[in-house]
């Protein structure tokens, strides 16, 4: 099977989407790039290179450049969205979501709920998410634990090429907005992934590892470094369940409850700082249904209550590290 | 310019049903029987009408927190409407979205939007997927004086400038963002040329009349039908009741009311230019005010009857399917 990296697979998954369903198109900043310039229209295919070759293939109505406005990006594929239509829009960062929040939450995620169950708005934002390149601040959020927050959205954070395009291809077809948070450290990182069209269905978990001591639920580029983590902590006999989540919302409660009744302790990791984070969330979720099969307190790893520093030793600090999470496993079982 | 009979009664009777609508609609809340925050429309009927009578379904509208007049110009189910408002699960949008919510997207209705400026984005979306469908549809978005401070506002009209779509941005002036005046609110002397100057030509009417509102409407929707990307419309017409159903109203000027609705009220213009040249008669206009009276009265009767929604219709409608999860 052939190896492509996660940007190639979302990339493939456009591609393929756009050309089997002529409603589907793309918006967003430099989606195609170089308008009005000397440059040849086309040719950014986004700034991390996501919409290669679509404006190519597809032409200026259905690649299309938007200036820098977010609120309108996600306002017009709304629009669009609730006339028929399949829009994906790129919000560059997910940091955006702080200027076009209206759009995504009382907008898109409320129609079908406000128009009484009348409405459809099959649209889906994609976001690169998350920190790793010494970003700062406004360009290193996560964001989807925010999004997780609202009803009427649903909200997909890949961790691998794989499922990147399985999921992505889901969220097209599916008749519900969808958030799409491709966290942007894992861009490079690359795996088996088929040829041809498939979908991964939301609220289904990945079993990334099985074990029998304690239960890890990771997000997003959380995955692979607490997959990193158990692989290591197997030299001391030491073996987990690797839970990914894949979606947000819906969440798979099923699978998280079974793996902790099974191992009785519990290790939740995301790079997001703790307050109303998805690690509290788990938690309590484990609290509240699983209490009495609990051998452990329940370990929460993530960022500190900070915004994301800039430094690369800060933040190397800030993100959960493969031994903090280590630490963290080690913890349950002391 | 001569508009048929048989559209100047109609436009006559939309008009009127707006106008009953809302007052029946003031009433009731003021017996308690509405719950909610409500924004009453009146005054500005000839603005909805004299646009949504060159739109046909296909078409869209997005509408703003004073949405009742749009929906019902755009031929929402007045019926359904009343329902809505007083929350019944037979409602319009089965009691979930209200007042502010009111939506028929069948009918080309996207929607009233409790969020100021929260509508001309997603306006600028339906045009966009009738550019790209080619298929000679245009998207009005209605909004107030309030709306044009705010950035969405601003994003949408050079959105829809940068990619030529049939928009038209109507702006109904009514002199007042809740309770500050546009003089206040607006920085600049000219709002017509700073909007103009987004890339595209506005049209201004005259709100209380509708012949004035449907001939510059005719101008805007022809430019943005023909490709010629977005269009503006101005309407100036003050709101014969408060912000929201309550307010006292501390910004009106002495006698401010009492003239607008003497000399700006849009039903009764309408009657004197039409009886006045011979196209309509008092007769006819009189029949239809009989007849609105009757059809409004039918629909309170109807929403006091109807019935009420039950605690599980809460998580209904979230999602068109939210798995198994």
């Amino acid at each position: 099977m052939p190896v492509k990296t996660m940007r190639d697979a979302i990339n493939e998954a456009l591609h393929q989407a756009m050309a089997e369903d002529d409603s589907v198109f793309v918006i967003g900043e430099d989606v195609a790039g170089c308008n009005g310039s000397q440059g040849e229209v086309g040719s950014v295919g986004g700034v991390f290179g996501v919409t290669g070759g679509l404006y190519k293939a597809f032409g200026p109505n259905r690649c299309i450049d938007t200036p820098i406005s977010e609120s309108a990006i996600v306002g017009a594929a709304a629009g669009a969205a609730l006339v028929g239509m399949r829009p994906v829009a790129e919000i560059m960062f997910a940091d955006f979501i702080g200027v076009c929040m209206d759009q995504i939450v009382n907008q898109m995620g409320k129609f079908r709920y406000m128009f009484g169950g009348k409405s459809t708005c099959p649209a889906v934002i994609r976001f690169a998410s998350g920190g790793g390149f010494s970003a700062a601040s406004q360009h290193s959020q996560a964001m989807y634990q925010i999004l997780t927050a609202f009803p009427g959205l649903k909200v997909v954070v890949p961790s691998n090429a794989y499922d990147a395009k399985g999921l992505l291809l889901q969220a097209i077809r599916d008749d519900d907005p969808v958030m799409f948070f491709e966290p942007k450290a894992l861009y490079q990182e690359a795996c088996e992934v088929p040829d041809e069209m498939y979908t991964i269905p939301f609220g289904q978990a990945a079993y990334v590892r099985e074990g029998d001591d304690c239960t890890v639920v990771a997000f997003g580029q959380m995955v692979p470094r607490a997959a990193a983590a158990i692989d290591a902590l197997e030299a001391e006999g030491i073996s987990c369940d690797l839970i990914d989540p894949r979606t947000t919302s819906p969440l798979d409660e099923g699978a998280i409850l079974e793996s902790v009744e099974a191992t009785g302790r519990l290790v939740v990791v995301d790079e997001t700082p703790p307050r109303c984070s998805l690690t509290a969330d788990i938690a309590a979720l484990a609290a509240d249904k699983a209490f009495h099969s609990l051998k452990a307190p329940i370990k929460q790893v993530c960022a500190p209550h900070s915004p994301t520093p800039f430094s690369p030793e800060l933040e190397a600090a800030y993100i959960p590290s493969a031994e903090k999470i280590m630490a963290a496993i080690k913890a349950t079982l002391a | 310019m001569t508009i048929p009979k048989e559209k100047l009664l109609r436009a006559y009777r939309q008009m009127k049903t707006i106008r009953e609508f809302e007052e029946r609609t003031h009433a009731e809340i003021m017996n308690g029987q509405i719950p909610g925050f409500t924004h009453l429309y009146t005054g500005q009927e000839a603005n909805a009408v004299g646009v949504c009578e060159h739109l046909d379904e296909l078409d869209t509208i997005i509408s703003t927190h004073r949405g009742h007049g749009h929906c019902i110009a755009k031929g929402a189910d007045v019926i359904g409407m009343m329902k809505e408002l007083f929350g019944s699960s037979e409602g319009l949008c089965k009691g979930k979205g209200g007042s502010m919510h009111v939506a028929d997207i069948e009918k080309g209705i996207l929607g009233a939007n409790g969020i100021v400026a929260g509508g001309p984005p997603i306006s600028v979306g339906s045009a966009l997927a009738a550019k790209i469908r080619d298929n000679g549809r245009v998207a009005v978005s209605f909004s107030g004086d309030g709306s044009v401070n705010q950035g969405t506002c601003f994003e949408a009209m050079n959105l829809a400038v940068v990619l030529k779509v049939p928009a038209i941005f109507v702006i109904e002036n009514n002199y007042y963002s809740e309770h500050t005046n546009i003089s206040y609110a607006v920085g600049c002397d000219d709002l017509k040329a700073r909007t103009e100057a987004f890339g595209f030509p506005v049209f201004v009417a005259d709100g209380s009349d509708f012949f004035s509102v449907y001939e510059a409407a005719g101008k805007a929707i022809e430019h943005a039908r023909t490709g010629n990307g977005p269009a503006g419309l101005f309407a100036e017409q003050g709101r014969f009741h408060g912000h929201f159903v309550g307010d006292p109203q501390y910004y009106r000027a002495e006698g401010e009311l009492d003239d607008l609705r003497e000399n700006s009220d849009c039903l009764k213009v309408f009657r004197n230019r039409t009886t006045a040249t011979g196209e309509v008669s008092h007769e006819e206009l009189d029949a239809i005010d009989a007849e609105v009276l009757a059809l409004i009265d039918e629909a309170v009767a109807a929403a006091k009857a109807a019935p009420r929604p039950t605690a599980e219709q809460v998580v209904e409608d979230v999602y068109v399917n939210y798995g198994n999860a």
